[in-house]
């Protein structure tokens, strides 16, 4: 369910990434400019279009559309020539701007089509409400498609390579208080156990009492630290160290409610002694060594259960 | 319940864009501390918070929470409403202020994310062996 919401955001996104050139229609019907009415209505009708360019001299000089065609059969001018009937001040887009300004462009002045022209001038193509429809589609597609490769690929990567024991080490760093970054480590290291196939559980368990962790480091350190995330088929053992200021007491520091946190970090939510409990019960194993005025090094193992472990088969 | 009966009981908006209203929300936990977020809750909870800070999205991706309400008429600032988008989490906002707007979404049947077990052997260490306790129960 909540793929679909994330998927109409990345549409959003996919609108400003897309080139117009890329979803355009390139075979585009074009008549001249001495091209007689009767002749466009045969045009229109075998063509099953609605419109078309009109070109001089490989140029483009207007649009007509089925609708001027209706109003000339109505004036009862059917042998009077296209240049006479047609839309001369011509809204284009070019073919490298995004595939937004022909959204705006659709939206704002309701055109059913509009001609693609590149920057020297020359008609390269036509493109439609349906065009964007149908490129947004097949980028989507791709785009998942790719995603469903990375995780086969990653997923895999405990078969395809052989040793007698094959390990997988992601390191990261953490800045300190950098808030705004805070917790892109984690976030990284979710991504990597999901596409890895771990369980939803203990990606869970992983990711929360890394984060903890990595809350910690971007509140306490004095120059900031590192996530080491080491994965093996049957655990997955994440390392935060730092040098310093160190713990004067661990044992004090494990207790629910200790701090030493700032007011700011409060403030955000933060700080409130409870971290170092919830690695605690978050970890399968956690082991907290630190000395005050060197540095500290915390290590949480997470033990991947049964059929649902990273592959191995 | 999903996200569109919760609009209805606590009268909220939609915060950020493209929110599926049909996504289902099957407990709730109430906080303003991150701390409690990560240890309490469980995949699929809906978060009431009174902060607007990036790292309550943050907390909630880690912590697989469906979408976060905003409560006492909080909104959040942009750079909260871009993560939570590119990370697929829901916001809402609430004009009631945390007691209520809890109570509405219990009252309607919505349950909490429960006891937790550290939670409750720290209960049962400090009261339930505690002899004064006894004492007090005899006593009522």
């Amino acid at each position: 369910m909540r793929r679909s919401a994330l998927e109409i955001t990345k549409s959003q996104e996919l609108v400003y990434e897309l080139k117009i050139g890329q979803v355009m229609t390139r075979e585009v019907v074009t008549v001249a400019a001495d091209t007689p009415m009767s002749q466009l209505k045969e045009i229109l009708r075998v063509q099953r279009i609605s419109g078309a360019p009109v070109l001089q001299d490989g140029r483009l000089i207007g649009v007509i559309s089925i609708e001027d065609l209706i109003k000339t059969l109505e004036a009862g001018r059917i042998e009077s020539t296209v240049s006479e009937s047609m839309t001369t001040v011509v809204e284009t887009v070019f073919d490298d701007e995004s595939v937004i300004q022909a959204v705006n462009k659709f939206a704002l002045r309701g055109f059913g089509r509009l001609p693609v022209v590149s920057r020297d001038g020359k008609l390269v193509g036509i493109i439609t409400q349906g065009d964007i429809v149908r490129g947004l589609l097949q980028q989507l597609d791709v785009e998942y498609h790719e995603e469903e490769i990375h995780r086969y690929r990653a997923s895999h990567i405990f078969e395809d390579i052989e040793s007698d024991q094959t390990g997988l080490l992601l390191r990261y760093k953490v800045l300190p208080r950098d808030f705004v970054h805070g917790g892109e480590a984690s976030s990284k290291l979710k991504r990597a156990l999901e596409r890895l196939g771990a369980d939803a559980q203990t990606i869970r368990r992983a990711g929360i009492a890394t984060y903890e962790a990595e809350t910690n480091l971007i509140i306490h350190t004095v120059s900031g630290g590192e996530i080491i995330a080491e994965i093996r088929p049957e655990r997955i053992k994440v390392t935060a160290i730092d040098d310093g200021p160190g713990i004067d007491d661990t044992d004090k520091a494990m207790e629910p409610g200790f701090s030493t946190a700032p007011d700011w970090i409060r403030e955000m939510g933060f700080g409130a002694g409870m971290g170092l409990s919830n690695i605690a019960v978050c970890a399968d194993q956690m082991r907290l060594s630190s000395k005050a005025g060197s540095g500290t090094r915390l290590e949480m193992s997470f033990h991947l259960q049964g059929g649902e472990r990273v592959r191995t088969r | 319940m999903n996200l569109k009966e919760v609009l209805t009981i606590i009268e909220g908006r939609i915060i950020s864009s493209e929110v599926d209203l049909g996504t289902d929300v099957s407990m709730a936990c109430g906080a303003d501390l991150m701390s409690d977020v990560l240890s309490f809750t469980h995949a699929g909870t809906l978060l009431l918070t009174g902060l607007t800070n990036p790292q309550v999205v943050r907390t909630a991706e880690m912590a697989g929470i469906a979408a976060i309400v905003f409560v006492r008429g909080k909104l959040p600032p942009q750079e909260t409403v871009s993560l939570a988008e590119s990370k697929g989490v829901a916001l809402l906002a609430s004009k009631y202020t945390m007691y209520e707007t809890c109570g509405r979404l219990y009252r309607a049947g919505l349950p909490s994310c429960g006891l937790f077990e550290p939670v409750a052997r720290r209960w049962q260490e400090a009261f339930e062996n505690a002899p004064d306790i006894e004492t007090f129960r005899r006593g009522s």
